[in-house]
């Protein structure tokens, strides 16, 4: 075998697929990835630091920038957080509307995130308009009732910012009937394509122990086999209440977790038709009218966590006594799950790697906060 | 220009087509502007909705999205610019072959927006490139964006050949009043000089806010006054950047202390 010389090379900043400004340092044997060490901070735009000057309230639409894919689940888990902290209560119906639209952002998460791993294995956009296309009747929705499109900032303490707009249930009733139709065509077009079968299967391969030592959350732990959701596990909100299955792969490579993110899509669904069967006989109104906006918490810490769309995503906030957190924390699984890219991606060709970390399904806002 | 016009109409009725070089090259130009991929942040989702089914910007002649600069027109600065990335982005703009345009999407790209306060967060793209159209929002809807492009295409048809300092021979200087920071081997240059890359990365903007009352075309004026970068001495090695002239970061950092906007414990 001849002696071949090894070269580092750089893919990133601005790369077509890095998914944002990451940049990840590979050295290469040819076209073997030797290994590699992700550097990021390039969108380290100072979430964490600017919190802590902000009071408590004015913190929910910086939450909507951290995943700019998912805004609603990331003010619900703030705002879960906050509502632990200062004792506050959340009206039933609140609740409904809190988990349907989370549920929503988790169609439309996977629906996009499906479309960047495509066009990452080399079908230029063709899916990628398809998941968008679904996604833009979803923010259709959310704009009707946040009033933006993808930065919606709707979540209050005690509940959302405005109750549903009455048109609001049957349009959501007319994209759940249209919906598995988008689903079942994915399905039919993608999951046994030979093409897709090739690029994904045995690639990537993240065995459980390794997806467990580095304690990966979300869709890429599924992938491997373990079946952890914070939906079931540490049942938050109102989920104790509705009938959906956890999808787990079983090898742990990219086909597993594009799998896992296809039925997720299925049972988000279902979460959402339970939810419009119950949602007429909730209880209260959309927020509880007795909290108060300009929290201000007792001195302690909380730790609130909820399964987003791509893991277990928490807040940190330790609070003074004062209007603003002393410190406030985001535990974000983008960040976590971008960890064992090296040593998934070690061994295989420079067109997996890029397809490796499409599967994985970050955002630099969240990793780099 | 009405004489041209009419002298034009009518000749094309009588099935001559007459036009200027001006006209023909503005109209090649504003119809095929490439954008570059380049997303910074959050607006860059909707810059891929723009460039998607919906919104579909292949109506105006820009739906291809070059990944590499040596290949596009237009770069969206579509996010924020951090200080780890502006050395990128400025590289990026240098390497783009004229003509070239810059279009400054959402709050952050204009003036740091939300994220202005943060201490690595550089306020508005336009303190290292010139910015053609600014697009308000955050992020802006595609809708806004498309209009931004129209803007550019209004922008490029007013262009005329003889004033336009990209056109004719090829070493002449850029222009004079707007110097674009280089990449050099220690980060960002003006005229062989390193810009400071810690602190003294200029906080304000050259241009001028507009007044209560006042109107703003959607056309760049050129600032009147020449733009002095905080120049760090060049015998100074990055290690000491904090002593470079100009706005120290102790200086600006210190808007960002807690006790003195006060936290509110009364």
């Amino acid at each position: 075998m001849l002696k071949t010389e090894e070269l580092q090379i750089n893919i990133g900043p601005q790369h077509p697929s890095t998914h944002g400004v990451f940049r990840m340092l590979v050295t290469v044997d040819g076209e073997t990835v030797i290994d590699l060490k992700p550097v990021f901070g390039y969108l380290h735009r100072n979430h964490e630091q600017l919190a802590e000057q902000n009071t408590y309230l004015q913190n929910m639409p910086y939450t909507d920038r951290l995943d700019y894919f998912n805004s609603m689940a990331n003010n619900q888990a703030y705002a879960m957080a906050v509502e632990k902290l200062a004792g506050i209560e959340v009206p039933e119906r609140a609740e409904y509307i809190r988990v349907l639209m989370v549920e929503l952002t988790r169609i439309l998460n996977h629906a996009g995130a499906l479309g960047f791993l495509i066009n990452d294995m080399g079908m230029w956009q063709t899916q990628l308009a398809f998941g968008m296309r679904e996604r833009e009747k979803i923010l259709d929705l959310f704009e009707s009732a946040s009033g933006a499109r993808l930065m919606c900032n709707y979540f209050r303490f005690g509940g959302v910012a405005r109750d549903l707009p009455p048109d609001f249930l049957p349009r959501l009733k007319d994209l759940l009937r249209a919906m598995p139709a988008f689903v079942d065509e994915m399905e039919r077009l993608l999951c046994e394509n030979d093409i897709l079968m090739q690029r994904s299967e045995g690639v990537g391969i993240l065995p459980r122990d390794l997806a467990l030592a580095y304690s990966v959350t979300g869709p890429v732990l599924r992938g491997s086999g373990v079946a952890y959701d914070i939906r079931k596990a540490e049942p938050y909100s109102i989920y104790d209440r509705f009938d959906f299955d956890v999808p787990v792969g079983t090898v742990g490579d990219v086909y597993d977790r594009f799998l896992v993110r296809v039925e997720e899509m299925r049972q988000s669904k279902r979460i959402i038709e339970q939810i419009l069967e119950q949602l007429p006989d909730a209880q209260g109104g959309h927020i509880n009218p007795k909290a108060r906006q300009n929290v201000r918490p007792p001195v302690g810490d909380v730790y609130a966590r909820i399964e987003s769309p791509k893991g277990e995503l928490g807040f940190y906030l330790v609070s003074d006594g004062s209007t603003k957190p002393y410190r406030y924390k985001v535990r974000a699984p983008s960040f976590i799950n971008l960890t064992p890219l090296g040593d998934m991606c070690r061994g295989y060709r420079v067109a997996d790697m890029v397809v490796i970390l499409g599967s994985i399904d970050i955002v630099m806002g969240e990793v780099d906060r | 220009m009405p004489d041209e016009q009419e002298i034009q109409l009518d000749l094309e009725r009588q099935g001559i087509f007459l036009s200027t070089l001006n006209r023909l090259y503005n109209w090649g130009r504003r119809s095929s502007i490439w954008p570059m991929s380049f997303g910074l942040a959050c607006c860059a989702i909707e810059m891929m909705a723009f460039g998607l089914s919906r919104y579909d910007v292949s109506r105006f002649g820009a739906e291809l999205f070059r990944a590499s600069p040596r290949q596009a027109d237009l770069m969206i600065v579509a996010g924020t610019v951090t200080k780890k990335m502006a050395p990128q982005v400025v590289r990026l703009y240098n390497q783009m072959a004229e003509p070239r345009y810059v279009v400054s999407m959402g709050a952050c790209a204009t003036s740091g927006g939300p994220f202005r306060d943060g201490y690595n967060v550089l306020r508005g793209i336009d303190l290292l490139l010139p910015v053609d159209v600014y697009v308000p929002g955050c992020p802006p809807r595609p809708e806004a964006l498309l209009h931004a492009l129209m803007a550019l295409q209004d922008q490029i048809d007013h262009q005329k050949l003889g004033r336009l300092r990209w056109y004719g021979s090829g070493n002449k200087p850029q222009t004079s009043d707007f110097p674009v920071p280089t990449f050099g081997a220690k980060g960002l240059e003006v005229d062989g000089r390193l810009i400071d890359p810690v602190g003294g990365l200029p906080l304000l903007s050259p241009y001028n806010a507009p007044e209560f009352g006042e109107t703003k075309t959607g056309s760049l004026e050129h600032p009147e006054i020449v733009r002095h970068f905080p120049i760090m001495d060049p015998t100074v090695e990055l290690e000491d950047a904090f002593k470079a002239q100009g706005v120290s970061p102790e200086i600006a950092a210190n808007d960002l202390k807690r006790d003195e906007v006060g936290d509110g414990k009364a």
